[in-house]
């Protein structure tokens, strides 16, 4: 019996291409059947690597990949059942449409008539049944992409892996590509893995988000949880949205702690589950950008607020629905609030102008 | 200097009119200037054959410089039937042959090389360099050493075993050069991705590797055919007792003083147009057949 299961565990997955540095070091995930998975990190930090070690294009230097129960860890991708989206999609230059979508057929020696029925029914599905006839450089970068999904999808894999799709398109292009890569995930019913580096790609698609550094998993979760409650620094920056202040810690009172900061009060912090802090430990914490509130020196505080932080307007960036306004709150770090566009117009703001910057006190968020 | 001075503003106003940049309608004065130089250099590179090509359509009365003495095609009648001329039609046959054998072993060899050469090895470099040896060794010398080390062994020189070999430590390093080149712009992703659908080796390099490269490969025989053709220092002392054509026409111009040594010539070029006209038309069909099923 066919073995239809696509769903992925990784268990201390090494890879080591000089035998000195680990590439991939020492990955364990948990991948659901039917799953929308999104490894992102910043260039070299080992998720295209995960991605061919999946994909059987390498071999992982220690350690099991196993997909539906079965280690396939030295099978060819065909034995693994999984099917891989090239970065450049790797069309095949020579041949059609329909020929680059039925190759897969071709080579398992299915007869011409079977292999171009089943390739125009995936082309009909992809919508290029007027582009089938064509050659690869005579398609624009969205139907290359289409064709690269197509001729990766007809041999009905139960994993398909998906190398920085995107990174071709521009930006609009890209957008709406995204869309049609979710709606064939749905439609086809299996896996997909997706590697990126854009942040708002992988939120916008996955189920599973994987934030990696050096060859390691930092923080894996739902793209609400990572992005919301990053578990560290690293993440909380990469991720993007929050500001992340560090301080030592002044004084622990039941549920929260304050944190030493150049404020008159220090910052209030509620202590979470996961955080045990003691008297003069560094820590950081991440505050959303869109959680944090201006308000004009000598005006009340909103309710719910008891840190303010005195600062000085550094620029301003019309963003349409928001107003980005950058702040010296704290001495080396970046801080950003993302000030709704409505409340910034009714009392506009000037560079140089100094405001207190607050956040109800239950958004701020320890990092590990 | 003043006298100088005063006359800028004269040169300089023609200048103007003059500039390098295209005005409206009228070509560069400089287009003119490249043209003559490129109609010199034109009339340099073929001139001399044309003067061969003229001369060979003399009639009887045809010596072997100008004037040209009457027209007739005598001279290509006199240069198959005639056997004081040489053995043209053997050396004809002989010379085809081996290029046609140089090419095919070019060809193969040439690309098993460039699929050797897709991944660094130990010592990919030395190999490298000892093939681009093999081409700066003069060709005379070479073929010199070849017949020796055939005598030494004690082996008869022949066109199809000591000539071919001396052919090929030519052909080879060009088709190499070539095979690198066109290999360049092959994307390695391609195989990955019929290894990924599932393509064996084979079915790869069948499939996906030969009809991308067959565009190079052409040119790869091209160059092969062409060089073993016309070759013929390495052949000199390595054809043995029977000639190849170059090889002939030069035994010729020693002992032949009429215009069928002109005829010869017009043939050899009409065969070496044929080729490159062939080659250059299958390269053309390949493009035209993938473009073709466009339109379908």
């Amino acid at each position: 019996m066919k073995n239809d299961r696509g769903d992925i565990e990784l268990a201390g997955v090494c890879k080591s291409f000089d035998g000195v540095t680990n590439v991939v070091d020492g990955v364990n995930l948990k991948i659901a059947d039917g799953a929308y998975c999104c490894f992102i990190g910043p260039s070299g930090c080992g998720k295209t690597t995960i991605l061919r070690m999946i994909a059987g294009h390498e071999d992982p230097t220690a350690g099991e990949i196993v997909i539906g129960g079965q280690n396939v860890v030295g099978l060819a991708p065909v034995q693994r059942r999984t099917a891989m989206m090239f970065q450049s999609y790797a069309l095949f230059p020579h041949l059609t449409v329909r020929e680059n979508i039925a190759f897969a057929l071709r080579v398992r020696g299915q007869s011409k008539s079977d292999r171009l029925r089943a390739a125009d029914a995936m082309i009909e599905k992809v919508r290029l049944t007027q582009f089938a006839d064509r050659l690869p450089a005579q398609l624009s970068g969205g139907q290359q992409q289409r064709v690269a999904l197509a001729r990766a999808a007809i041999t009905e894999p139960r994993v398909l892996l998906l190398d920085e799709p995107l990174s071709a398109l521009d930006e609009q292009l890209r957008v709406q590509m995204r869309q049609e890569l979710r709606r064939m995930q749905q439609e086809l019913g299996i896996t997909f893995i997706h590697v990126t580096h854009t942040q708002l790609e992988a939120i916008a698609l996955a189920d599973l988000v994987v934030v990696m550094e050096q060859g390691k998993i930092k923080q894996a979760g739902a793209a609400r949880d990572v992005y919301a409650h990053p578990h560290d620094r690293y993440v909380a920056e990469f991720m993007g949205g929050q500001n992340v202040l560090s301080g030592r810690v002044e004084k622990v009172n039941g549920a929260s702690f304050t944190l030493a900061q150049a404020a008159p009060s220090g910052i209030e912090v509620p202590l979470q589950a996961r955080s045990t802090v003691s008297v003069g430990d560094k820590v950081d914490i991440a505050v959303r950008r869109d959680d944090v509130a201006l308000v004009r020196p000598g005006r009340d505080l909103p309710p719910g607020c008891t840190t303010s932080l005195p600062s000085r307007v550094l620029a301003i960036e019309y963003q349409g629905y928001f107003v980005k306004v950058m702040l010296d709150t704290v001495p080396d770090d970046e801080f950003v609030a993302y000030v709704p566009e409505k409340t910034f117009f009714a009392d506009p703001f000037t560079v140089g102008d100094v405001v207190m910057a607050t956040w109800a006190t239950g958004s701020a968020l320890p990092l590990a | 200097m003043s006298a100088v001075l005063a006359d800028m503003p004269e040169i300089a106003a023609p200048a103007t009119t003059k500039a390098i940049a295209p005005s409206k309608g009228g070509r560069p004065w400089t287009f003119y200037v490249l043209a003559t130089l490129f109609a010199c250099y034109v009339i340099a590179l073929y001139g001399p054959m044309f003067c061969i090509y003229i001369l060979s359509f003399q009639d009887i009365r045809g010596g072997l410089v100008f004037p040209m003495k009457g027209r007739s095609l005598h001279w290509f009648v006199d240069l198959f039937t005639q056997v004081r001329t040489g053995d043209v039609k053997g050396s004809f046959d002989r010379s085809i042959k081996l290029a046609v054998i140089v090419t095919v072993i070019t060809v193969v060899v040439s690309f098993l090389a460039g699929l050797g050469f897709r991944k660094r090895f130990r010592g990919d470099t030395f190999v490298f360099y000892m093939m681009i040896g093999s081409l700066v060794a003069p060709g005379l010398v070479l073929g010199l050493g070849t017949g020796l080390l055939f005598q030494a062994l004690g082996l008869n020189a022949s066109w199809y075993t000591s000539a071919l070999g001396a052919q090929l430590s030519w052909t080879l390093p060009f088709g190499v050069l070539v095979m690198f080149a066109v290999m360049s712009r092959f994307n390695h992703a391609w195989e990955e991705a019929a290894y990924d659908l599932g393509a064996s080796r084979w079915q790869s390099i069948r499939l996906v590797m030969i009809p991308v490269l067959a565009p190079g490969l052409v040119a790869v025989a091209l160059f092969g055919f062409t060089l073993s053709y016309d070759e013929f220092a390495r052949s000199l002392q390595t054809a043995g007792s029977l000639n190849t054509l170059p090889l002939e026409i030069w035994s010729m111009t020693l002992n032949v003083t009429s215009p069928s040594l002109y005829a010869l010539g017009t043939v050899t070029t009409i065969v070496s147009f044929i080729v490159i006209g062939a080659s250059l038309g299958s390269i053309v069909l390949i493009q035209k057949k993938r473009g073709s099923r466009v339109r379908a």
